[in-house]
């Protein structure tokens, strides 16, 4: 393992050649925002929130899966990532229906949180308003369909954290969805183990706990790098 | 030849809505509707939602009373999940459901209808509105909107905001009072009633001057319909139904608003979006009957505070009368602003009102669930069907402004009757058709559930359709 320097948005900063730029950013102090990205779970670079430009490359890369390199120029917050993370932001929002005053997770939604941040006070582009169900077929949880972004946190804690891979994606592009076991009611799975890890690592609303009403279902995280710290400690 | 008048828009009123006014061949007036020309759909879209977003999903209905919907609907889920509420958490319900009757009736009173009442039916309309009220009579509108402010300031501190607040959820309410936010309460309390004291002893005296509209405005016989507590007395957040007639007698009593679909019809009128329920046991549309303020007073047998009962007992007179103008509106309200204060203060100084067991936690225990409570405008009844897993599969809401339906187009009717001469309508005439509407204080865009812009147009129409003439209220 050797150290790596590089510089990030002016300040010259290191990290051990295994880190990504996200990790060493975030070690500096630098925020660089994220939404499918959360510690403790793999990296898969599909939100593209985290997108940020490097000198001499023509184009954007995601910083949680671009690892550093010895004299990187990284630049995280232009104009131009401004804007295009407003975009990603609107084409999220139009893409189901996101209608955040009557949603469980009102105020305490990773999505709504970055359009704030962001600005997005407006969606420029037309709503698809697509016709999604919700499965409440489930003791404890339920899953909305319409407050999904497929950041797949929930398929990738329940596979890597939990062992059950009861969640994963079915179908392409706009029409992906999330699925319980072979596409059945999630009341129905029996690789589920109801421990909820999914609900509490889903950024918006999508999975959410029975009998919540609007604007209670507050996720905790804490737990994630703390189980993965002792499951690395016992190997 | 017979014409048609239409006012459209209606001004001063929450929500949109048109009327027309059919001349018949004499140029007598025939008849007069009352059209709400919006629709919304909100019973549709609730479908496959569960049912524990309702109170808030319902809420968005209307920004003016958002409470109140949230009150009937939580009743309907907590029917849905077949508990009992603790104690602490009904009480808190009933303070922000009289908190949300004082803002609205203030709203109501000041802001929409005083310019009548103060400056006159006939007066000029570019200032007859709250900002002429402003000028000419400033210590009024500041009373006026220091009242709202007292009722909305109640909700805030409960429930984290004016509008659409979350806090009165399914079981219960999800934070519990605190002995800080209380004393607060408690300490709004004197102004607020020394406001109200005063404005029912002008409002007493001002309304001599208006002999005239209290005899047209929409006074004539129906049935009154409201929730009664256990003993008969004045009750906005539960109890019992209670119909009395136009001399007084009780027509029905002790009904459980869980079975209103019993005693309680729809029918559908195609000039206008609003259904017009009516009770069934005497028919359509002979059923009509009134609720709000006004029947609230007229059916209850006292009011369970001191100076509001004193007022009650002067408003119905010796003999206990039922009071039949429409105009009484007006001053139904300010006693129950009254009864209001003094509620809250005494609910607020309860042992248990600080008890941290404010919710209970259920999972849908029945299919169905009907919550049935009194909002400013009258009596509020939302209805639930759920599959086996708590989604909801129909719903069904009849708002108060509804209930009112048949008494407005009647109010308008009479108005016209009283105030059209010739085929065209003077600024005034116009003015009055509006005010025994305003009398009623409609939600359209709750009672329709609507979404649009408002005011109100008149038209004048042959017997054939064509229109003859317009006039709006831009």
């Amino acid at each position: 393992m050797s150290v790596k320097t590089l510089v990030i948005d002016g300040k010259d900063v290191s990290g051990n050649d295994n880190q990504t730029v996200m990790e060493v950013a975030r070690e500096n102090g630098i925020r660089i925002p994220a939404l499918c990205h959360l510690d403790g779970l793999t990296p898969v670079g599909a939100c593209r929130m985290c997108v940020i430009e490097v000198k001499g490359l023509n184009k954007l890369l995601p910083a949680c899966v671009t690892r550093i390199e010895e004299g990187m120029e990284v630049s995280t917050n232009s104009d131009r990532l401004q804007r295009y993370r407003r975009t990603i932001l609107e084409l999220l929002f139009s893409e189901r229906n996101h209608i955040c005053s009557v949603c469980v997770s009102n105020g305490h939604c990773d999505l709504q949180g970055l359009a704030a941040r962001h600005g997005v006070t407006h969606v420029s582009v037309p709503y698809r308003y697509p016709s999604c169900p919700v499965d409440a077929t489930h003791s404890r949880f339920i899953l909305d369909h319409n407050r999904c972004i497929l950041c797949t946190r929930c398929v990738r804690v329940c596979d890597e954290v939990e062992g059950a891979h009861t969640w994963d994606v079915m179908g392409r592009g706009i029409e992906a969805r999330v699925i319980t076991d072979l596409n059945q009611q999630w009341g129905t799975s029996g690789s589920c183990t109801s421990c909820s890890k999914c609900v509490h690592v889903c950024p918006t609303g999508a999975l959410s706990e029975k009998g919540k009403s609007v604007a209670e279902m507050a996720k905790h995280r804490e737990f994630l790098p703390y189980l993965k710290q002792m499951r690395e400690d016992h190997r | 030849m017979s014409q048609t008048i239409t006012i459209d828009p209606v001004s001063r009123i929450e929500g949109h809505a048109k009327i027309t006014i059919e001349l018949d061949e004499q140029k007598q007036v025939r008849d007069a509707h009352f059209h709400i020309t919006q629709f919304r759909g909100f019973e549709k879209f609730c479908e496959g939602r569960p049912f524990t977003e309702m109170p808030s999903l319902m809420a968005r209905i209307c920004g003016i009373c958002p409470v109140s919907h949230l009150v009937a609907s939580a009743k309907a889920c907590d029917a849905i999940m077949a508990v009992r509420i603790p104690e602490t958490a009904a009480k808190l319900r009933r303070i922000m459901n009289l908190a949300q009757h004082i803002q609205s009736h203030a709203l109501s009173f000041f802001h929409l209808s005083s310019p009548d009442l103060l400056l006159g039916m006939d007066s000029d309309p570019a200032t007859r509105n709250i900002f002429g009220v402003m000028q000419a009579h400033p210590h009024l509108a500041l009373d006026g909107i220091k009242l709202r402010k007292f009722g909305q300031q109640i909700i805030e501190w409960l429930g984290g905001k004016r509008i659409h607040p979350a806090w009165i959820v399914p079981g219960g309410v999800n934070e519990p009072l605190t002995e800080e936010r209380r004393d607060q309460i408690l300490a709004e309390i004197p102004g607020a009633m020394q406001i109200i004291l005063r404005t029912l002893e002008w409002f007493k005296e001002a309304s001599v001057k208006y002999t005239d509209e209290i005899r047209h405005f929409a006074n004539f016989n129906t049935m009154f319909f409201g929730l009664v507590d256990e003993g008969g007395g004045l009750e906005m957040y539960d109890g019992v139904i209670r119909i009395v007639d136009a001399q007084g007698n009780v027509v029905a009593d002790r009904l459980d608003p869980a079975n209103y679909q019993d005693f309680i019809g729809e029918a559908v009128e195609p000039y206008s979006y609003l259904k017009s329920p009516y009770y069934k046991n005497v028919g359509y549309p002979e059923g009509i009957y009134r609720v709000g303020p006004l029947a609230r007073l007229n059916i209850a047998s006292h009011i369970g505070t001191p100076l509001a009962h004193k007022e009650w007992e002067e408003f119905r007179g010796p003999n206990k009368r039922v009071i039949l103008s429409s105009f009484h509106y007006h001053l139904a309200r300010l006693i129950e602003i009254l009864y209001g204060i003094e509620m809250i203060e005494k609910l607020l100084n309860e042992p248990d009102i600080l008890s941290d067991r404010v919710r209970a936690v259920a999972g849908p225990n029945s299919l169905e669930g009907i919550g049935v409570s009194e909002a400013p405008r009258g009596t509020l009844m939302h209805h639930y069907r759920i599959d086996k897993h708590g989604l909801i599969t129909w719903a069904n809401l009849i708002i108060a402004t509804g209930h009112n339906n048949l008494a407005m187009n009647k109010g308008v009717l009479q108005v016209a009757k009283a105030y059209l001469k010739g085929t065209q309508p003077t600024e005034g005439m116009l003015n009055r058709v509006e005010a025994v509407i305003r009398c009623y204080d409609p939600c359209l865009s709750c009672s329709t559930h609507a979404v649009g812009h408002m005011p109100l147009v008149l038209q004048v129409r042959s017997h054939d359709g064509e229109i003859l003439g317009e006039t709006a209220r831009k």
